[in-house]
């Protein structure tokens, strides 16, 4: 049995003239390994966020649901925990004091001493060792995410729940953290569910990648399969026979999805049968060659 | 704010007070008696009506009693009048005659226990309603209803139903500062980030927890916000409660005074006014420093 799995899952809205429902997504079904980085790419406002909300328990799906670890997801939990794209860092504590506040409600039962060694280590961790006592509001964006990293590791939860991360962190930057997070969740193995826009970011980082249609009415059409090795840097993934496939495969499919509705879909052979599989080790399943150079 | 100051605005400040102390006391100049022209059975009229005092070498002057309540008392008058008061600062003469000491205690500890209650209810139901926006959306028609009523319009009913006018005084101030704070941490907790609660959530906090390291600090600009604005509602409304109650305090010295037909008093007691003011909000603002943050 898988370790968590989103199960037949959809998320309809009222719709804003008041009578009827919108619906997000339909018939979402996940199976998500221990310890697998796993990734949502699609277009803004395909509902990526709000399946992420739901399986971190803060939004309810109006059909199916998320299991983990055995049991369904009922609201908001240690054993999940987000990753926001605002970074969401309370501004009126100090770094110290936010990873602090997740340490302590994680390990109620910890002194005081094993808290701060604790919280210093993840602090650590991210390189911000000297900004303890820093607020939020003096520093810059990539510091920012580095103390939502550390808050979020440092709770060791059982799956990472990233919402965009990096969405707001200037390019530069970004790939440094990038960096830093591969390299984190290579010490941990933390179950990892991402959700970005970046298709170079989620092949950098993930196991698997899931394509998700426009909205309304969005469904994961494929799995994409990373089949480079790890460890990953960014300089070394470009090397990789597979990263232009796989890039290429990716942008296709983002851009034949690009404009609303259901147009791009007319050409899929996909409609209602579940994601397929996409796997560069067995070309058979590649049914896009790439056309543009590079 | 990015101008480069050459010079201190202390002195530009002192420069037109200077012009105003000199534009008053010109205006409120009298001159003196001036006896040419009159027939001795005017001035005698004039003896006789008090207006004109002869003093001891036989030469008429005003009557500077009269003078007194004569228009406009000019700087010289109310700074002795200053003078005299604040010598007698903690001098208690009678019932109602304290010295300025007491009087400026009186309205603070007033001001202070009206305040201080109507700030703690209006933050805690203001929460209440923050966080349930149901709620809040059913009671918000009586909030607009009971704001913009003036805080002295409920003071028939209050001393009716207190039947005290040192607590009316009180209850006057506490629905002065009530409304502000109260809708403004409505609406501080209502638009906090939801991302903060969801935070909250996730690191499953305890309800107290949620409210004092979260919700309280994520909503104390706003709050802050709204206690100024109750707070010089409030600093309005202690002047006139005292003056209608006749109970003792800064703003009831200014009636008194006027009772007394003592201008320089009136003028005096209207400077103490204005002082504890620029206190109490100092003050205020130093607290109010503490608990603001930055986004």
């Amino acid at each position: 049995m898988s370790f968590l799995s989103i199960d037949h899952m959809s998320k309809y809205f009222p719709s804003h003239s008041g009578n009827g429902t919108v619906c997000i997504f339909e018939d979402v079904t996940v199976k998500i390994n221990k310890g697998e980085f796993v990734t949502v790419i699609g277009h803004s406002g395909c509902g990526k966020s709000t399946l992420l909300n739901i399986i971190a328990g803060l939004e309810t799906p109006t059909e199916g649901g998320a299991i983990l670890n055995g049991q369904e997801v009922t609201g908001p939990g240690l054993d999940r925990m987000v990753v926001f794209q605002s970074f969401a860092l309370m501004p009126w504590m100090t770094v110290y004091e936010n990873v602090a506040l997740a340490v302590r409600s994680a390990y109620p039962t910890w002194s005081s001493q094993e808290i701060k060694a604790h919280v210093q280590k993840y602090i650590t961790l991210v390189g911000l060792q000297g900004a303890e006592t820093k607020k939020p509001t003096a520093l810059s964006g990539g510091m920012k995410q580095r103390v939502g990293l550390a808050r979020a590791f440092s709770i060791e939860p059982k799956v990472l729940l990233l919402d965009e991360p990096f969405a707001q962190i200037d390019a530069l930057t970004r790939g440094v953290i990038q960096e830093e997070l591969v390299q984190m969740w290579n010490a941990t193995r933390n179950t990892v569910f991402m959700v970005t826009h970046d298709v170079d970011e989620a092949i950098l980082l993930s196991d698997r990648i899931m394509l998700m249609t426009n909205g309304p009415s969005a469904r994961i059409a494929e799995i994409v399969d990373v089949t480079i090795p790890r460890p990953r840097s960014r300089e070394t993934i470009i090397e990789d026979e597979h990263y232009y496939k796989i890039r290429n495969h990716i942008i296709h499919f983002l851009v034949r999805h690009a404009s609303h509705g259901h147009a791009g879909e007319s050409g899929d052979d996909t409609e209602r049968s579940g994601p397929v599989e996409i796997n560069f080790r067995d070309q058979a399943t590649n049914t896009y060659e790439p056309a543009v150079t590079h | 704010m990015g101008i480069k100051q050459t010079q201190h605005p202390f002195f530009i400040s002192i420069f037109f007070l200077g012009i105003f102390l000199f534009a008053w006391h010109v205006a409120t100049i009298s001159p003196p008696f001036d006896p040419t022209g009159k027939t001795e059975e005017e001035l005698m009229v004039m003896e006789f009506n008090g207006d004109i005092v002869q003093t001891d070498d036989g030469q008429y002057v005003w009557n500077p009693e009269k003078e007194k309540v004569k228009g406009v008392p000019g700087p010289m008058t109310v700074m002795e009048k200053a003078w005299i008061e604040l010598n007698e600062a903690f001098v208690i003469k009678g019932t109602n005659d304290h010295g300025i000491a007491f009087l400026v205690g009186y309205t603070v500890s007033r001001f202070a226990v009206g305040f201080l209650a109507a700030s703690g209810v209006a933050i805690l139901v203001g929460i209440i309603l923050g966080l349930n926006q149901m709620l809040f959306r059913a009671l918000n028609p009586f909030i607009q209803v009971l704001k913009p009523i003036s805080p002295l319009a409920w003071m028939p009913l209050l001393l009716y139903t207190v039947k005290d006018p040192k607590w009316t005084a009180i209850l006057v101030v506490f629905m002065a500062a009530i409304w502000p704070t109260l809708a403004t941490t409505a609406f501080g907790v209502n638009t906090l980030r939801k991302e903060y609660l969801q935070v909250a959530a996730i690191l499953q906090l305890s309800w107290f927890k949620r409210l004092y390291k979260v919700i309280l600090p994520g909503a104390a600009p706003t709050i802050v916000n709204g206690l100024r604005i109750s707070f010089g509602s409030a600093l309005v409304a202690v002047v006139p409660a005292e003056m209608l109650l006749g109970e003792l305090g800064v703003g009831y010295l200014s009636w008194i005074e006027w009772n007394n037909l003592d201008i320089a008093g009136v003028i005096f007691a209207i400077l103490v006014v204005g002082t504890v003011g620029v206190v109490l909000d100092s003050g205020f603002n130093k607290l109010a420093g503490l608990v603001t943050y930055q986004e």
